[in-house]
């Protein structure tokens, strides 16, 4: 089933005029943000420059850290009254990255969304429970908005209490869900505790969090449905970037909407077709936050085979990350952001580590702190309180509870050069 | 006057793992100090250690030089019959005076049985134990 069979199944000589024609009205709207004006006249380039879509190539990156800077609105290309929505993620530091939509851009991405859906069969028959967490972060809305496009009986049950979540799945006939898979696999566990066979449900879309084909054997066997990977990230809107067709060999990324290369993340050289590397993405159509050559960090190639399905070219399932971003819970996670937390904090002294495990099948994250020379008063409770201000500050930067531990000043190990502060016991899921 | 009864603890910093008492204690040993008594607090992970020490300035260099977490706390040292009754009498000295404790732990010496308390207003508790006929550790007698 095809949402837009037209701009699904473009043919690839059209596709390129579309891309070109979109770039460069995309490169005009970044024109009219500072650090475009800026990085463009730096690189000694305008943006007639770009005639072909190989002249992409001579654009400069854009980095994570860049959208950091212009905090909270510096990015936007539209002034705040045509923003309609703000939603965040997370910063390499302190601050978190700030990404606005207009109307426009919200009904981009519902577009985006519906195709997806509509591509692995979903219509307004199905009734679709969003277990992602609403509000800032963009899994929650954006599924939403596409759901209700397509017509689904949409239930915004968002996260936690997993039994009620099991409760509205049997009461209400749900036949697709959307959440993490580790949650999925937490919701399956408590299903099988509770005796429940969850007989409708036949779809699962997971998403946030990388995920392997034996967790989706598992989950499918578990669930009693049909998983498929989604992918995004919230600079190009949120989740709806790529996805899984029926055919759950790769993911296909729109075309029409996102120009897509893969890089050396090292030497930044584009690399040849079918070549593992950090992709990198030029959104095409994004009004409020235009992006140019965006590093997403994410490691993939593009798969030459053409699909059954009839659409575009499509990548493959994400392999990892060409940074230290974690992935916990779904939520995207900077070392420098916990170091720049516990950097502030006079208690805290020069070393932590961070441990992730996972604990019946969801992330903990465990900080070990040493303790400065001025944090101790001799007094217990004033630990316990530094502990819970230590965690405080950490869950309000993160929004991610962790677990403190204070440990005796210079017993964590020191590294000569570059330091390994995360230990992530997780193994694969 | 009431400051002379007031004794230096020492309170380190010490995570909830096999070993670091023996750690503690064999610098002190080192360091020819001797533990008149202690106790261990623990919370969540880790713990504080609190000795009352012949040489409580010693002490605090020795294991700050180890890298240990450490510092003073004022405590008073309550004298108590070493027989049925004698916690009985102090306690009930305490509860008259309106004295509320934090934490406390015992030791029974040579001569007598000595409370050790940590209380918030400590120049008026050795004021209000003395003036009901409670007797008090000196603090010279642990240095």
């Amino acid at each position: 089933m095809f949402w837009n069979r037209e701009m699904e199944t473009i043919r690839s000589s059209e596709l390129a005029d579309l891309q070109l024609k979109r770039l460069k009205w995309s490169l005009a709207q970044a024109q009219k943000v500072g650090l475009y004006q800026r990085k463009l006249k730096d690189a000694g380039i305008s943006p007639d420059d770009i005639r072909t879509l190989d002249d992409v190539e001579k654009l400069p990156f854009t980095y994570k850290k860049e959208l950091q800077a212009g905090y909270p609105f510096g990015l936007f290309a539209v002034p705040l009254k045509e923003i309609v929505r703000i939603h965040t993620t997370s910063g390499t530091t302190g601050k978190p990255t700030v990404v606005g939509y207009t109307r426009q851009d919200l009904d981009n991405w519902s577009e985006l969304i519906a195709r997806n859906m509509t591509m692995i069969g979903l219509s307004e028959d199905d009734v679709f429970q969003n277990a992602v967490n609403y509000g800032l972060f963009t899994g929650g809305l954006g599924f939403h908005y596409g759901a209700e496009k397509i017509g689904m009986t949409v239930i915004p049950s968002a996260t936690g209490n997993t039994r009620r979540q099991i409760e509205m799945i049997e009461d209400f006939g749900v036949t697709a869900i959307h959440c993490t898979p580790s949650y999925a696999l937490h919701l399956a566990e408590v299903a099988e505790s509770m005796g429940k066979t969850l007989d409708t449900l036949k779809t699962g879309i997971f998403g946030a969090e990388p995920w392997s084909e034996s967790m989706r054997a598992e989950l499918e066997r578990r669930l009693g449905v049909k998983a498929y990977d989604s992918y995004g990230l919230s600079e190009m809107y949120g989740p709806g970037v790529a996805f899984e067709c029926p055919e759950r060999d790769g993911l296909h990324i729109w075309h029409d909407c996102y120009l897509v290369e893969i890089i050396d993340p090292e030497s930044g050289e584009r690399l040849a077709p079918g070549e593992r590397g950090e992709l990198v993405i030029t959104p095409l159509v994004k009004n409020a936050l235009p992006l140019v050559r965006y590093r997403t960090g994410d490691v993939t190639r593009l798969m030459d085979d053409g699909c059954a399905c009839g659409r575009g070219q499509k990548i493959e399932r994400i392999t990892g990350r060409s940074d230290d971003m974690l992935v916990i819970r779904g939520i995207n996670v900077f070392p420098s952001q916990i170091e720049h937390v516990l950097r502030a904090l006079p208690e805290v002294g020069e070393q932590f580590i961070v441990y992730i495990d996972r604990v019946k099948h969801l992330d903990e994250m465990t900080i070990e702190v040493e303790m400065s020379r001025a944090g101790f008063s001799g007094e217990l409770q004033d630990l316990a309180r530094m502990q819970k201000k230590i965690s405080g500050e950490l869950h309000n930067t993160l929004g991610l509870r962790t677990a403190v531990k204070l440990v005796e000043p210079e017993t964590l190990p020191r590294f000569e050069g570059k330091a390994k502060r995360v230990v992530d016991r997780r193994g694969a899921i | 006057m009431e400051k002379s009864y007031i004794v230096k603890q020492i309170s380190i910093f010490s995570e909830n793992r096999p070993g670091r008492l023996a750690a503690i204690a064999g610098a002190l040993r080192d360091a020819g100090i001797n533990i008149l008594a202690f106790s261990i607090a623990e919370a969540d992970g880790f713990g504080v250690v609190r000795a009352l020490v012949d040489r409580p300035e010693d002490a605090y260099r020795t294991l700050t030089d180890l890298g240990f977490r450490v510092s003073f706390t004022d405590v008073i040292g309550v004298k108590m019959r070493d027989e049925p009754g004698g916690l009985s009498d102090i306690a009930s000295i305490l509860g008259d005076a309106g004295i509320n404790i934090e934490y406390a732990y015992a030791y029974s010496g040579k001569d007598a049985a000595v409370l050790i308390l940590r209380v918030d207003q400590v120049e008026d508790a050795v004021r209000q134990i003395l003036a009901r006929g409670g007797e008090l550790l000196k603090a010279s007698l642990s240095r």
